[in-house]
């Protein structure tokens, strides 16, 4: 039940009991004393607790296998999924996730096939194994526990096996291939996230979709992805303008990070759905959904702008100084001294930043956006569904965990991938 | 090049160079604000909505459900958005005192010495930050306490009463008498009774907030060195008593001004209010923009009101801080 997952932190009592010498190795059992039953009043408390974990373990299996009617989700997948999408347009969506599955099992393969210098190279780490796993397990299971049709379900397995195999491909023959080609892949993912938008919105000779027909996990994603995506050079600009000696530059900043970091999010999305109207000449003013998307934006950028700036003073001032005195122009220095090590240091704090606002995204559902929470709400003011809260709230809940968690880890990962003092001298 | 020395064209000229960029920048941001502003006059001026407070005294025409302060529809709008923000701060000051008990007590649980504790509460944080406080709240109000047993079927403990008409607290009645919960007709009648919206948005942001305090205190605790236990400990002092009088003391150095930003983001979330009923600052706003549409009024009164909770906040905190501080003699 409290297993924790390999390589997270659990912190040692600090508690001063008389070490074990190292020598000895202690028993499984032994460990469980230790851990549980040191002493009487630990004892107790171990008890009860795992009395109430039984409890509560009992209660919601019993609860979700017995009581709970899961067809209010099996119903309503593809509502959750898109929102009102229409439905001769959604193999557009289904090409962008083909699209995405085939570039991530690419990338991810040539990450592996030209691993770092200081990493042992292992083509198949103990964690990309699991991770294939875990893959496979979803792909057979999910589609059948939501209940797809068949056709849908052999779709799901298509895209995870594209994705295993590609991977597999790049990790087996990337090394071989033209290097002209493989620096293609990291440009092909800004270019993919245009395509997705194109591919989405419509243009290029395929039918406009209004983006009051976008909705559900759909919207969640694409409102997280623009906001964190634009918020970076926001944050970034801004970051610097509060750090610059300049009296103009600095107050602007400082009143812009001030403003948006003093008022609740509800309030600034009000100010986007009520009075940006007024302020933009006729016309001007965008869609809800980009309003809601643009207020996301700037929010984000302030938040992010502070993790900045706390990068930017980690980083020794003698940096800046060495960098100018060797000829680098101010731009130069920051850009190539400066910033790389600050952005570093400001990595994890920018992380939880994005975690943040993806779970800030169910904010829309209050200004009458149809995110994964607003279609959540319209799919339970349906009278055949009344009263599933609970099963509702519980899947929405289990996969922001999941969405949250995962961006956690791969944000640990890229830590340890870009901290100088793993790599070799 | 050698031996003349060349005038510094102006455009490297580092007296000269930052003025213009400041001119530049300057520019622009006036330009872009006189544009906004300029739109702004002109269409709130074409609508008859330019800025006006008259509106302020008119009867707010609309019912709240529930009021520390004396309100009916036939009063004024201020004083709606009086009730608002007095409802607001009155689940803001609850709120910090909850969030503080639960975020030190798990926080010091992550360094119990029981290793189920520490699980549980490195389980409880991981599970409570990762879910979006909006999704929590809903959960708490509709799955949770809208579903809970009301009249006799009621949880009852001893001075406390839980259903789904809200919470019922003993308290001191009139004349000083201790007082509990009695049922009077099938009806829960106590001194203190707490809404259903309130318990339920209380309970989340005690819950969601606690879990970011857990995380402050244990970083504070963490960075008390560890001789300082084992000086404690060889003094001969308990857990509880090196905690206490040797280890938090140091660690508030610490937690201090981290709590400082969680109670300013509790304070923030407490307008998730209106997801759940309760009738708070943002709640009223909202109703007093939908009757008289005084958008940019409705706008600048809500973030004066946050700004200066926020201060407050950080007044009193920073009044804290300079209590806990290592005093240099």
């Amino acid at each position: 039940m409290t297993a924790l997952p390999p390589g997270s932190a659990t912190t040692p009592p600090l508690r001063p009991a008389s070490p074990a010498p190292p020598s000895v190795q202690r028993s499984w059992a032994g460990v469980l004393r230790q851990e549980l039953f040191a002493s009487r009043g630990d004892g107790l408390v171990s008890a009860l607790l795992i009395l109430l974990i039984l409890a509560s373990a009992v209660g919601l299996l019993r609860w979700a296998f017995g009581q709970a009617q899961w067809a209010v989700i099996q119903v309503n997948t593809t509502l959750f999924a898109v929102g009102r999408y229409p439905i001769e347009q959604q193999w557009r969506l289904w090409l962008l996730v083909v699209l995405v599955a085939a570039l991530s099992g690419l990338s991810w393969g040539l990450l592996r096939a030209f691993p770092r210098a200081d990493r042992s190279g292992e083509l198949w780490p103990f964690n990309d194994r699991l991770a294939v796993a875990l893959l496979g397990f979803l792909a057979a299971w999910l589609p059948a526990a939501l209940a797809l049709g068949f056709p849908l379900q052999v779709r799901w397995w298509a895209i995870t096996g594209l994705l295993v195999a590609m991977r597999w491909i790049a990790g087996h023959w990337g090394r071989s291939w033209p290097p002209r080609l493989l620096k293609l892949v990291p440009l092909s993912w800004p270019l993919l996230y245009l395509l997705g938008m194109v591919l989405i919105a419509g243009g290029l000779g395929m039918s406009q979709v209004s983006p009051s027909n976008w909705g559900g996990l759909l919207l969640t994603l694409l409102m997280a992805s623009f906001a964190i995506l634009l918020s970076f050079p926001i944050g970034v600009v801004v970051a610097l303008g509060r750090r610059s000696d300049l009296p103009l530059l600095r107050w602007s900043s400082v009143l812009y990070i001030e403003f948006i970091r003093g008022a609740p999010l509800i309030t600034l999305l009000f100010l986007g759905q009520n009075i940006l109207g007024y302020m933009l000449p006729g016309g001007w003013a965008p869609d809800r959904v980009w309003r809601a998307a643009w207020v996301l934006t700037f929010f984000c950028g302030a938040y992010l702008a502070e993790a900045v700036r706390a990068g930017l003073s980690a980083v020794p001032p003698g940096q800046l100084e060495a960098a100018r005195s060797l000829g680098l122009s101010m731009p130069q220095a920051l850009q190539r001294v400066v910033l790389p090590q600050a952005l570093r240091i400001a990595l994890p704090a920018a992380v939880g930043q994005f975690i943040s606002l993806l779970q800030d995204t169910t904010l829309l559902s209050l200004i009458g956006l149809l995110d994964l929470l607003g279609t959540a709400r319209t799919v339970m003011a349906n009278p055949e569904f009344l009263g599933k809260n609970a099963e509702v709230y519980l899947t929405l809940a289990v996969l922001f965990w999941c969405c949250c968690a995962a961006l956690g880890l791969g944000s640990r990962a890229l830590e340890r991938r870009l901290d100088p003092t793993h790599s070799p001298a | 090049m050698s031996g003349t020395f060349e005038r510094i064209p102006w455009w490297r000229d580092r007296r000269v160079v930052p003025w213009i960029v400041q001119a530049v920048v300057g520019l622009v941001l006036l330009l872009v604000i006189s544009l906004l502003v300029g739109n702004l006059v002109r269409n709130l001026t074409g609508a008859g909505l330019l800025l006006s407070w008259r509106w302020l005294g008119q009867p707010a025409s609309f019912d709240v459900a529930e009021s520390l302060i004396p309100f009916d529809a036939s009063m004024p709008y201020w004083r709606a958005l009086l009730v608002g923000l007095v409802n607001s701060l009155r689940v803001i000051v609850v709120g910090l005192v909850g969030a503080t008990l639960l975020g030190t007590a798990v926080g010091m649980a992550s360094f119990s010495s029981n290793g189920l504790l520490r699980r549980l509460a490195r389980v409880y944080v991981e599970v409570i930050r990762n879910i979006p406080l909006l999704l929590q709240l809903l959960f708490w109000y509709f799955v949770v306490f809208l579903a809970l047993p009301n009249g006799t079927a009621a949880f009852q403990l001893p001075g406390v009463v839980v259903s789904k008409s809200g919470l019922y607290l003993a308290w001191f009645a009139q004349g000083f008498s201790w007082q509990g919960p009695e049922l009077v007709n099938g009806v829960w009648q106590a001194p203190l009774r707490l809404s259903v919206e309130f318990t339920a948005l209380l309970t989340g942001l005690i819950t969601y907030s606690g879990a970011f305090i857990a995380e402050v205190v244990r970083g504070g605790i963490a960075s008390v060195p560890q001789g300082q236990w084992e000086a404690a400990t060889s003094l001969g002092l308990h857990w509880s008593a090196s905690m206490r009088s040797v280890v938090l003391p140091q660690a508030l150095r610490v937690i201090v001004p981290g709590l400082n930003s969680q109670y300013i983001s509790l304070a923030k979330n407490s307008a998730l209010a209106v997801a759940v009923g309760y009738v708070d600052l943002y709640s009223v706003s909202e109703t007093t923009l939908n009757q008289t549409g005084r958008a940019l009024e409705v706008f600048l009164l809500l973030l004066g009101s946050y700004l200066i909770i926020d201060l407050l906040i950080s007044a009193v905190m920073n009044g804290v801080n300079q209590l806990v501080q290592i005093r240099e003699r």
